[in-house]
């Protein structure tokens, strides 16, 4: 989980004003990030219309004989209950897709909201912010969660995702404010202010189009975070249990036992997607680092960086 | 010193807020331990010996919230943490809670400093070595590594090493059932194939985030003036890496390490209940499950402690690395 950690030192390090463009080519002209983006885009696909992937459509059902391997017409065996493995992860994609972008979404819109104020309005303000910030980055959150979720009652997809936005956003909020601290005193929001432009023109118009990868970085953190969280709890018996979702389905594994008695796939198959997605989010998450910290990227052979500034010539970029 | 001194007042403060935070969470949710409590005794006890149960633990509906709050923070503070209501009906929590901490503190903290070090010595030569077969190897299979959920590691471990060879390596509980806790070398050795699953499970998933930063940091200072200015001097390389780049990527780390505790927590519960490992992280789980408030207020409160001393420690380890950090407060920052 430790992913989430981006290098602090790119939010200090000089920011590049560019616009949203800017973000896809250097999406496209990384390796890492296109994989990433592919792995996403696969599971988006089974989120959106998950009955072009099985036949089933009913996947809680109790409707097979229990304990099948896999076969064509179960490509992952049932479970123990006589559920079709394959098609509860297909239904199961779409919580987990849920949970990552908008509790993702809403942490980041929070990180923002909380680190940009705090670095803009300095003095008192920032103090305040910046020691609630500090406090929620060291409580410990997972047994807070668990509490929470025990407090609150078995947890709704709602539980889950407020709890998680709570817990989630001090981390994105102390990267922000350092780079926004960075910001304040360049000379082009020096001369937006002189210019007299009302404070949320200078933060939404100025400030915030600068930070936009580091912004977009955190929303990727912030998404892992949640995605292994809610799976977490789930896999603990905290959520809806007759939610399809693939912590759920890690859930009812481990109380029926599947390792031990010759369904491992009915545990292996949900964890590798929670894994997969998160390996999505850490690839684009790596590449953006490495966007917004050019001294990271890979070196590049000789060759490779002609062809490169050749294509680039050819476009008429930088 | 006062650069101590205020990360002491930073301690107090969120040791309060986390105590707080327990003081009001069970006051604001629905479920009332009351109830909890009446259907965890089957309606045996009478209401006088629920009351009284419920008091133990600084549970007074009747007095005003301002004083049950001062009392549950004298009794927090003073290691008066009430009487389980859970499984483990009528035990005293802190008697509970000293079985499970030392098997937490030598699995999970053990290894979390093993993966924080080695993560950081692997990172060092990997960011030393730019370009070379470790640095094109190591990050991109350990950004996968770090995105793996801990429990799902472990899992697979389960099952390689313990379904799969017919349990080689035992999959749960500290030390084999039959035995009897001693200083026997059969013993030690039961207690280190118990961990070595779950050891495993946490170094895997932990120590990929500590090689990244800590390339990362290094590939970042290693363009530092400095460096240049030891390589004119002629100072060894070797001296260069540690004492030079090192020390100086070393610190954004430790800051790191602090912050990431959290996760290696939630890490740790997880793991302890794959494994059913006995520790604070699989007591908590149970205390949920069975509804024990004194327990999960006592736990809450110990892993917030665990957290802080870590961040107290690092931010000492930064006194001492970062001249910078003690001459910013002398300059009145």
């Amino acid at each position: 989980m430790t992913a989430l950690l981006v290098d602090s030192s790119t939010a200090t390090g000089a920011p590049v004003r560019r616009r949203g463009g800017g973000l896809w080519a250097a999406v496209r002209g990384s390796r890492k990030a296109m994989v990433g983006l592919a792995i996403f885009l696969v599971f988006a696909v089974m989120a959106l219309v998950p009955q072009l992937f099985t036949s089933v459509r009913d996947p809680n059902a109790l409707q097979f004989e229990p304990g099948l391997g896999s076969s064509a017409e179960h490509l992952l065996g049932t479970t123990a209950l006589g559920q079709d493995i394959f098609a509860q992860l297909v239904y199961g994609t779409r919580q987990s897709l849920v949970i990552a972008l908008v509790a993702g979404f809403f942490a980041t819109v929070l990180s923002v909201l909380v680190g940009v104020s705090a670095a803009y309005l300095g003095g008192v303000s920032d103090e305040t912010l910046t020691m609630l910030t500090n406090v929620f980055l060291v409580l410990p959150t997972f047994p807070l969660i668990i509490i929470l979720a025990t407090y609150a009652g078995k947890g709704t997809l709602l539980v889950i995702l407020i709890v998680l936005v709570v817990t989630g956003w001090s981390y994105g909020a102390n990267q922000l404010r350092a780079q926004a601290l960075s910001l304040r005193n360049r000379d082009f929001v020096e001369s937006a202010k002189v210019r007299g432009e009302r404070p949320s023109y200078v933060i939404f118009k100025e400030v915030l189009p600068t930070m936009t990868s580091l912004i977009v970085a955190n929303f990727l953190g912030a998404a892992l975070y949640s995605v292994l969280t809610a799976a977490g709890l789930q896999f603990l018996g905290l959520g809806d249990p007759n939610s399809i979702s693939w912590g759920t389905m890690l859930y009812w594994a481990q109380s029926q036992q599947a390792l031990q008695t010759g369904l491992p796939q009915w545990s292996l198959a949900p964890g590798l997607c929670v894994a997969l997605l998160g390996v999505s989010f850490a690839l684009l998450n790596y590449a953006f680092d490495e966007i917004g910290n050019p001294a990271l990227r890979p070196v590049r052979s000789a060759r490779k960086r002609r062809r490169l500034r050749a294509r680039r010539t050819r476009a008429g970029g930088p | 010193m006062p650069y101590l001194l205020r990360r002491l007042g930073f301690f107090l403060l969120t040791l309060w807020a986390a105590l707080t935070l327990n003081f009001f969470i069970p006051r604001f949710m629905p479920g009332s331990p009351l109830q909890a409590l009446r259907d965890r005794t089957h309606n045996k006890l009478s209401p006088a010996a629920l009351e009284q149960m419920l008091t133990s633990y600084g549970f007074k509906p009747n007095e005003n919230v301002l004083v049950q709050y001062v009392d549950y923070l004298k009794n927090m503070v003073t290691g008066q943490w009430g009487i389980s209501i859970g499984a483990t009906l009528g035990e005293p929590v802190t008697r509970i809670v000293r079985q499970a901490l030392p098997w937490t503190l030598g699995l999970v903290g053990v290894t979390t400093v093993l993966a924080f070090l080695l993560g950081s010595l692997i990172g060092t030569v990997a960011g030393w070595r730019r370009g070379g077969r470790l640095d094109s190897l190591l990050p991109p299979a350990f950004v996968v590594t770090s995105a793996l959920p801990y429990f799902w590691v472990g899992l697979l471990l389960i099952l390689v090493f313990s379904v799969w060879t017919g349990g080689a390596l035992p999959s749960d509980f500290n030390y084999d059932s039959g035995m009897q806790p001693a200083f026997t070398p059969a013993f030690v050795f039961s207690v280190a194939s118990h961990a070595l699953l779950p050891a495993a499970t946490i170094l895997i998933t932990s120590i990929g985030g500590w090689i990244l930063t800590m390339r990362n940091n290094m590939i970042t200072t290693l363009a530092e003036d400095y460096v240049r200015m030891g390589r004119a001097k002629g100072l060894s390389d070797r001296r260069i890496m540690t004492a030079y780049a090192a020390r100086n990527a070393m610190l954004p780390n430790l800051a790191g390490f602090a912050m990431s505790l959290g996760f290696v927590i939630a890490g740790a519960i997880l793991v302890e209940y794959v494994f059913n490992y006995p520790g604070l992280g699989y007591l908590l789980y149970n205390a949920v499950q069975n509804t024990d408030y004194p327990l999960m207020q006592a736990l809450f409160m110990l892993f917030t402690v665990a957290v802080l001393v870590a961040v107290l420690v690092c931010d000492i380890a930064i006194a001492i690395l970062d001249p910078r950090s003690r001459e910013r407060d002398r300059s009145g920052r």
